[in-house]
């Protein structure tokens, strides 16, 4: 009882803001959050119509889906790539980094979770799928699902150790630990279906995605996760630097490794690509607007990317690995929302979301930033920790 | 009540009690029911439309209207009019309840349902509104209610209810012109290979829903190619679930292979860490 009630005021205590309240990120992204929070309520006592222009009856899956979700999903890529180096390959060196990147993967499943309980329609059955006799287990998303639940289960036993510390619990700490590298690989499996399931998905809509997006999308989604994954540890790597002058630990030239990685797997990618067009004989796409935009896709934030990569990496210029990182995310993100909206059905016109879907969409990237700002101020996530001894 | 009655009762119950059907449908069959429409037959009356709205408690509709239109929330089945070598042929569009439907192999959760007679139908206990039924559909057709605080998706369940009662769909009965013709797949298939073999200058030599993703309930006979009027020309022949088959095997794969894969490589590593 006493250890219960030391830690509510414990975490009661640590509820309360650290550093300065009026920052100018605080300053614009509070109104945009209360928006959202008050649209999120608009939503719920209206119906789904009220906020998703963008979602009809020709489009089921609107900004929610298509970007929170499934775009979000190949962000975190990081939070599989980089334990994988860690505790699998056993390259200690990267260790400082391994924490952040689990923490994103972590928060942004979880508010995945979220968008996807916004999304729904009917989401008072959301347990049918995980409880009940109503198991589709012939359906991707049932898959999805399920691996969804548990890869959240395996980041939070993988995140445990930062919550013992953060608790000053030594057993418990020790006791977490152990834990560690079997969640990270029961983590990785999970992460690689996860990772290649969300485009499964797509898999049943062979004539409304458009066939140059659609072609082997399942592999094409895995590989790309790895590659938009270390770019985003990247990118939160040079943008924490600034937040958190005083607790990010240098990871310096750490990243060199990282972006020769992400060069090698965005070669692959596009060696497969190459492969694939020529294979299913897709060449006279290349005449219309969508092949365009494939062209875009894959000669603006690949191959370009991967030359700044190359040149980043050769001459050890940090700016230019960063610059390339943000490039492959910007790809990533076009590539997600092309197969989720812009090639889906491209026959038909389309309409840009409404603006209260993208309050909602940006509403809960926010909060998960808040999050993320809460748990780094509080837990060693990126200031120097016990890793030696891990 | 003699003896034989009474044992006849008390198994009744039990089965009631068991949950087994005491009683068979009406309509039991071991084929899937199906529909064949003849468009060289539809007149564009609409009485069906009429009849599917008065069945299903939807808004009546507007039979003076003859733009081309969607099924929707409050029209399960639409009646189209194409102008082709000014002739014009109207084409009735519903749910084409599939063999092998995309819909039901896309939910999680089994709320789209093939029933064991046929009709696809949905289950709102089960349904958590994804939509990734609509998704999957190739002809487009769950709809879903956007602007409702407990949406419904809807769309032709082929009038499981009345099947079930042993009674025909409400559309079919209400065709004046037998355009609409109602039996089980196999002699509706009958009817319609009959019919081509005997015109063959009447109608083009294809079944539209005899192969189409990998066959539908509701079969079509026409005299100009269906491409012409409407109908979705690149589905294909293959059945929907074949399109995810290769995945949900390559997941049980995945599972089996790469925890050993990781963990023996992690184990050599370390091993070689140590030697150092």
């Amino acid at each position: 009882m006493k250890e219960i009630k030391r830690f509510i005021l414990f975490f009661i205590s640590e509820l309360k803001p650290k550093g300065r309240l009026l920052t100018p990120f605080n300053i614009i992204t509070t109104p945009i959050i209360l928006l959202g929070i008050a649209l999120i309520i608009y939503r719920f006592t209206n119906g789904l119509g009220a906020i998703s222009e963008g979602g009809s009856q020709d489009f089921p899956w609107g900004l929610l889906i298509g970007f929170n979700v499934v775009t979000g999903v190949a962000l975190a890529g990081g939070g599989y790539i980089i334990p994988f180096i860690v505790y699998v390959l056993g390259l200690k060196k990267y260790r400082p980094m391994v924490r952040s990147a689990i923490l994103t993967a972590l928060l942004g499943y979880i508010f995945y979770a979220f968008a996807v309980l916004l999304d729904l329609g009917r989401p008072w059955h959301i347990f049918n799928p995980i409880i009940g006799n109503s198991f589709g287990i012939s359906s991707i998303l049932f898959i999805f699902v399920w691996v969804l639940v548990l890869y959240i289960t395996c980041l939070f036993a993988e995140f445990l150790p930062a919550i013992t510390e953060w608790l000053g619990n030594e057993r418990f700490r020790k006791f977490a630990k152990k834990l560690v590298v079997g969640a990270v690989i029961f983590a990785i499996t999970l992460s690689t279906i996860s990772q290649a399931g969300v485009g499964a998905l797509f898999l049943l809509a062979p004539t409304k995605l458009h066939p140059l997006w659609y072609s082997n999308i399942t592999i094409f989604f895995f590989i790309s996760s790895i590659f938009s994954g270390l770019s985003v540890v990247i990118i939160i790597d040079s943008i924490s630097h600034k937040v958190f002058k005083d607790q990010a630990y240098n990871f310096g030239e750490l990243i060199i490794g990282l972006g020769k990685a992400a060069c090698l797997t965005m070669f692959v990618y596009l060696s497969l690509k190459l492969i694939d067009i020529a294979h299913s004989r897709h060449w006279q796409y290349f005449q219309s607007p969508m092949g365009h935009l494939y062209l875009v896709e894959l000669i603006g934030f690949i191959l370009f990317p991967m030359v700044m990569f190359t040149e980043g990496v050769r001459r050890k210029v940090m700016g230019l690995i960063k610059l390339a990182a943000f490039i492959t995310v910007i790809g990533v993100i076009l590539n997600r929302l092309n197969v989720t909206m812009i090639a889906f059905k491209w026959y038909l016109p389309h309409h840009f979301p409404g603006w209260m879907e993208c309050v909602i969409s940006l509403t809960i990237i926010l909060i998960q930033i808040w999050a993320f700002r809460w748990i780094v101020n509080r837990m060693p996530i990126l200031r120097e920790h016990k890793w030696e001894n891990e | 009540m003699n003896r034989r009655e009474f044992l006849k009762t008390g198994a009744i119950g039990l089965g009631g009690l068991v949950g087994i059907k005491g009683k068979a449908y009406p309509c039991e069959t071991k084929e899937f029911y199906g529909m064949l429409v003849d468009t060289t037959l539809c007149i564009g009356c609409r009485s069906c439309e009429k009849a599917c709205s008065e069945v299903n408690h939807l808004p009546a509709p507007n039979l003076g209207d003859d733009k081309p239109r969607q099924t929707s929330i409050d029209a399960f089945t639409v009646v189209n009019k194409f102008k082709i070598d000014n002739q014009e042929i109207f084409v009735k569009k519903q749910c084409m309840h599939c063999n092998q439907p995309a819909c039901a192999s896309a939910c999680l959760v089994k709320a789209m349902f093939k029933t064991k007679e046929g009709p696809v139908i949905w289950r709102g206990n089960k349904c958590l509104g994804c939509r990734y039924c609509m998704i999957a559909c190739p002809f487009d057709i769950p709809k879903f209610e956007y602007n409702s605080l407990n949406p419904k998706i809807r769309k032709c369940e082929f009038c499981f209810e009345r099947l079930k009662k042993g009674e025909k769909p409400g559309c079919v009965d209400a065709c004046p012109m037998e355009a609409l013709i109602f039996g089980t797949r196999r002699e509706l298939i009958e009817i319609a290979k009959e019919r081509i073999y005997k015109n063959p200058d009447k109608y083009v030599h294809h079944i539209y829903g005899e192969r189409e993703a990998g066959g539908c309930g509701w079969l079509y006979l026409a005299s100009v190619p269906f491409e012409k009027l409407g109908f979705p020309e690149n589905v294909g022949e293959t059945p929907y679930p074949e399109y995810t088959k290769e995945f949900l095997y390559s997941v049980a794969l995945i599972f089996l292979l790469w925890p050993s894969f990781l963990i023996g490589l992690h184990k050599a590593l370390k091993k070689e860490d140590e030697g150092d």
